[in-house]
Parts: structure tokens; sequence; C-alpha cells
């Protein structure tokens, strides 16, 4: 039996790790036909991940794939986008991964804004080491390290996307597939530091936990609470246990990073070849 | 002929960092990521001056991790790539070596040794991490880090380092130290033909191509990323295709053997030293980097006084010459063992020789060994 896709699935990764009811593939479904509707060479895409359920799918591509040590993956994607700019680095990883771990990384790759999409799917704790409590854990929700409910306050990704300064903002759920391959279409095309927030289930740990459901009712759940709203400014973008708003954030244009250091790093080997600036010890 | 930009051909007066960073650049490093800490950041700014000429990338990265993080994946894009530290900066990329000797990634690392733990003393000298050079990261892994003793093999040996490191695919690590680096003195750069240069050795074609299949010397040849290759890179224990298994004794078996066994196997290829008096010598000093330069000529002039003493200079830390230094043990009255450490290398040391044979001279912050010093021990030795 073939699947559509099957050409952008690396040979003897499937079946994969993610639990029955788990929002992952869904993610994995709509960057793989974003990719194919887009036209682009499997062969010119990396996708860097790090450590977690998410993490796993730099595996699943079958395009070069980057799975790095937890929390890393954005700074190994800056060392290949800035020695490589003719590829796209694509880094797809968990809420977890992205913002305890590797919460600075994102802040600076953010920052400088380097042309990367980052996809994260945020799926409220750390599902693979057993569900425990995560940056962006809502609270009072129970985890297995907030058994008397968490009294932290989560982080809001896509606010935070925002005053860092990236230049492509949206938030989806897993429950809006058309909207999420057309953010991931728009994502890849863009230059510069873009990021996609993906609100997705993860039934066996933070569901069980927080009374969702079984995997329909989880879903229908987040369908729910998971609304549309167009021109939202990202400070109103909230993230809440019963309200969360999606769309697309932002869209704006500056200058990118790895063109900024590949104009520098031209002009200045020029001079220097032509002796216009003094090369000496 | 136009001038060379990669190779500076010539002899000039400079610091040991500023060595390094040219010793880097004269091996086709084109990539470093860094951030600043004493004593190394003169190679950091060093290689932002001059990487851009040669056509080459500079970053300074928002820590040491996402430093190593960024050499790793740039290492897998095809460029020979570098980052240089101090120990605390040494402490926070441990898990990425880890990563990098597992992944079989080829890139070099620059520790400029202080004195420690912690934060220390940032501006003296010390060479407290040379055991964390072998063990820092978790796991069993083999490692190659080299010690400099002066401003000319801060470029030599740096030109070494990631030559090992293309032919072994595996992390190199040149552990200098405050001294080394910040002393200035004659650094002479030979012509570039004169420089040996290696290449790590790529596939020959991609269909069948396993970016862990090793050759006859357990080194796989290495595809770089945008090639059609699709290469899956992992931590996890992987295959020769690269995929995870992570839960067969066998393959786990199969790799970390492999990984170690591909420095052991090669170790009379890898090991340097130098020694000096050593035919009829009694007393016998070991010492490495900085220390070295002060216990050469106080065997010099215990030679003079009549006294049968002898040096050795490990060059490279790991691995070392241990057959030799058995050899050395057996025949000398007395080894003088010289570092500015506490005991570490002493204890790889007490393995080879006999330990009651062994003094033991630490020396710490500015208290480096003067020749006077050694002589003074020598002497001792001789009662």
């Amino acid at each position: 039996m073939t699947h559509p896709l099957d050409r952008y699935l690396r040979p003897g990764m499937i079946p994969h790790i993610w639990c029955p009811g788990c929002g992952n593939g869904i993610i994995l479904n709509a960057f793989l036909r974003a990719v194919d509707e887009l036209g682009l060479d499997q062969d010119e895409i990396v996708v860097v991940s790090g450590i977690g359920c998410m993490g796993r799918v730099s595996g699943y591509v079958n395009m070069d794939g980057f799975h790095t040590t937890h929390g890393r993956a954005i700074p190994v994607a800056i060392g290949i986008k800035t020695a490589r700019p003719e590829l796209k680095v694509v880094v797809i990883s968990g809420d977890g991964d992205l913002f305890a771990i590797g919460g600075n990384h994102f802040l600076h790759a953010a920052r400088r804004n380097v042309d990367l999409l980052v996809i994260c799917a945020n799926n409220f704790n750390y599902g693979m080491t057993g569900g425990q409590m995560g940056p962006t854990t809502p609270s009072k929700a129970y985890t297995t390290t907030t058994p008397y409910g968490n009294i932290e306050h989560p982080l809001n990704l896509v606010y935070l996307a925002a005053s860092l300064g990236a230049v492509y903002i949206a938030r989806w759920c897993v429950t809006h597939p058309l909207q999420l391959k057309e953010s991931i279409k728009r994502g890849l095309t863009k230059r510069g530091f873009s990021f996609i927030e993906v609100v997705t289930p993860c039934v066996t740990e933070y569901g069980r936990r927080n009374r969702m459901g079984e995997p329909r009712e989880f879903m229908r759940r987040l369908r729910e609470i998971c609304v549309i709203r167009r021109g939202v400014d990202p400070s109103e973008a909230v993230i809440e246990a019963d309200r969360i708003i999606c769309g697309e954030f932002r869209d704006v244009d500056k200058p990118e990073f790895t063109q900024l250091l590949w104009n520098m790093i031209r002009e200045v080997s020029e001079k220097a070849s032509r002796g216009e600036i003094e090369v000496a010890l | 002929m136009s001038r060379r930009l990669d190779v500076l051909t010539g002899v000039h007066f400079v610091q040991g960092d500023i060595a390094c960073a040219e010793g880097a650049i004269a091996a086709g490093c084109r990539f470093f990521a860094g951030y600043p800490i004493t004593p190394s950041s003169e190679i950091a700014q060093h290689m932002a001056v001059r990487l851009p000429q040669v056509g080459g990338i500079y970053l300074q990265m928002e820590d040491e991790i996402a430093s190593i993080a960024a050499v790793i994946g740039a290492s897998w894009a095809g460029l020979k790539a570098m980052t240089a530290t101090s120990g605390p900066g040494f402490s926070l990329m441990q898990e990425n070596i880890g990563y990098a000797y597992m992944t079989e990634t080829p890139c070099v690392i620059v520790d400029v040794m202080r004195g420690g733990p912690s934060t220390g003393q940032p501006t003296k000298p010390g060479q407290q991490d040379v055991m964390q050079a072998k063990w820092g990261s978790h796991g069993d892994y083999e490692v190659i880090a080299l010690s400099p003793a002066s401003v000319q093999e801060m470029f030599d040996l740096t030109i070494e380092a990631f030559n090992l490191s293309e032919t072994y695919r595996c992390p190199v690590i040149l552990l200098a130290d405050e001294v080394i680096g910040h002393l200035r003195e004659k650094l002479i750069i030979p012509e570039a033909e004169e420089i040996e240069v290696v290449e790590r050795r790529r596939p020959e074609d991609l269909e069948g191509y396993k970016p862990f299949q090793p050759g006859e010397d357990l080194v796989p040849p290495m595809a770089r990323l945008g090639e059609g290759f699709r290469l899956y890179i992992t931590g996890l224990t992987h295959d020769e295709a690269g995929r995870p298994r992570a839960s067969s004794p066998e393959a786990q078996g199969r790799l970390v053997r492999r990984l170690c066994d591909k420095i052991r196997l090669n170790r009379h290829r890898i090991v340097k030293f130098e020694e000096h008096y050593l035919e009829d010598a009694e007393i016998v000093v070991i010492a490495y980097g900085l220390p070295y330069r002060s216990a050469l000529p106080a065997v010099e002039e215990a030679r003079r006084r009549g006294i049968r003493a002898g040096i050795y200079r490990p060059i490279t830390l790991w691995p070392q010459a241990e057959e030799r230094l058995r050899e050395i043990g057996e025949r000398a009255h007395r080894v003088i063992v010289l570092e500015m450490n506490y005991g570490q290398m002493l204890r790889e040391y007490q393995r080879w020789i006999d330990p009651d044979r062994i003094v033991f001279s630490p020396s710490f912050g500015e208290a480096i060994p003067t020749p006077e010093g050694v002589l003074g021990l020598i002497k001792r030795c001789m009662r």
C-alpha cells in the first residue's frame, strides 16, 4: 500500500513512536504537504530537531535530518544555514525543547533574524519523559511534577516571538490542518525568522491527567477552544485552558542575518584580494 | 602570483592566541563560532577580523553551548569549523562535545586553560582541564588532545588538530594555557605549499552510502548536508546507516567499540612526544605545556653540572605513548612530574611508572615552576 507522501518519508523509519491520538503526525503531514505543494526539492531541505516526541521528526522525513542534543536544534541550524545559505533549514521540535532548555537560543535566533522556519509542537508538557510540567503548562494544570496543580505562569510563545522581532508568526491547532499547511508554506518561502506554534494533544500524558478525555473528545475540545481570529495583536493572542487565539499575527520584512553576513564576507574578501584592506599580522 | 590571504608566510612576532587563529585559517578552517572568555578571546577577535577576508564565517553566539552546536552544524554543512574557550566555557560545551564524538563530527575545540574550579583565576594559567578533556562528557569515548608549549606550536598544533580531526572524523582538543595563549614570541609561517593540510574522506558515490559505515581504518567517509544523501544524524545509538538502535545491545557494543578503537588502534599514528638526554638519564622530568619551558633549561643546567638528567614531554596528552613511558619508568631512578594542577596526568603516569619512583611537583596560579626550582628538585633527587 502506498501513500501519496511516501517519497517524503524515510524508508525503514515508519511506524513512528507517537502514541495513538497524538497530534504530531498531523503536523508532519502538514509539513510534507506544504513541501510537496511548493514543489521544493527535498534534497535542499534540512530538518533539525531536538529531543522529545517531536524531536523524532528529523528521522521520519526523507530529507537531511539532524537530531541534536536537547534544546540545541536552533544553534545547530544556524551553523548549517550560515555555512550553506542555499539550503532551507527547518527546525521542528517541542515546547520544552525549544523554550525551556533551548529558550536562550530561540531568543537570539529571532533577534538576529536568521532565515529559519521554527515549528513548535506545543503539547503543554514533556510527553516523552512521562508528562512533567514545562514552560507552556497552563496554570493549575496537573502533571507528574505538579501533582497539586501548576503554580507557575506559562509562556505565551506568540507574544514572546513578537517581542523578539520574528518576521512571521502564527499559531494553529492540529484541528486546523489546512490553515497549518498554508502557514508552513508561507514560513518556508518567507526570508527571515519565521515561527509557527501548533497546539497538539498529548492524550497519554497531559490529557489523561487533565480530564481531556479519549482522543476524539480531546480533539473536539481543542476545536472548541482554539478559535481563529484575523488581525489580532500578538499581545492579545491569549493561550489559556479554555481559550486559545489562533491565526497569523505578524508578516513583515526586515534585513535577514545570513544575507547580511554573506554581503559582509563578500565585500571584505573582495577588498582583501584587491589589496584595499591590509591583511597582515 | 597573487599573495595567499590564508597563509601569511613570513616571520612574525605575535601572541599565542593569534598564532592559533592563523594556524586554523592555514589549515582551512572557514567557520568559527564562539563566546567571549578570558584568556581565549583574542582567538575569537582575530577570527572576526581574518575569516571574512578569506571568505569564512565568524559568528558570536549567545553562549558556549550554542557555539559548539553551530560548529557541529557547520561541519556537517561541509566546512572546517572551530571554537575557542576556557574552563567555564569548556564545561558548558561538554554535552555537545560528546555528541560530536557520537556523530563523528570533525571539529577543533581550543581550551586556553586558566585556574579553576569555577570562575577561578581568569587571567592566570592552569592545566586543570586535562582530565576534563578526556572524561568531560558522559559515556565511553577516546579523545585526541594536543598540548602546545610555544607560540609556534599554537600555530603548528592547531593545523595538526584540524588534520587529525579530518583524518579520524572526531573533535580534537587543543589544550593551551593562559601564558602560552598570551605570550608573544617569534612565529614562522611557512610557504603554503609546505603546510600539510588533510581533508576529510568523502563518499565516492551516492548509491549505497552509509554515513557510519567505516573503512579499514575504522573511519567512515563523510558526506555533507544538501547533497542528496538524506543523512540522518542522531546522538542516539545508531547503526551504520544512522538509524536509531536505542535498545540493541549489539548496536551499542559495535558503535562504542568502534568509536574508541578508531583512536586506540591508530594510537601509534596519533601519539607525539619529544624527549632529550634520555639515553643514560637517571632522573627524568615529565612536563607539558608551560612547565616544560622551565624544565628544559633546568635539565640542561643539571647536565652541565654532571647530573644525568633527561626530559620527556608529551605533545598529545590524549592518547599518550604508554609503552615509551613504561620504558622510561623502568630505567630511571626518579621521575619528576610537573603539572599546573594538583595531580591529574600524574595518575596516568602512576599507572605506567612505579609510583614510588615518582616525585610530583604541583603548581598553581602565578607560581609557575622556574628553572631554578626545577633544578633544585633534580638536585634533591640526587641525594
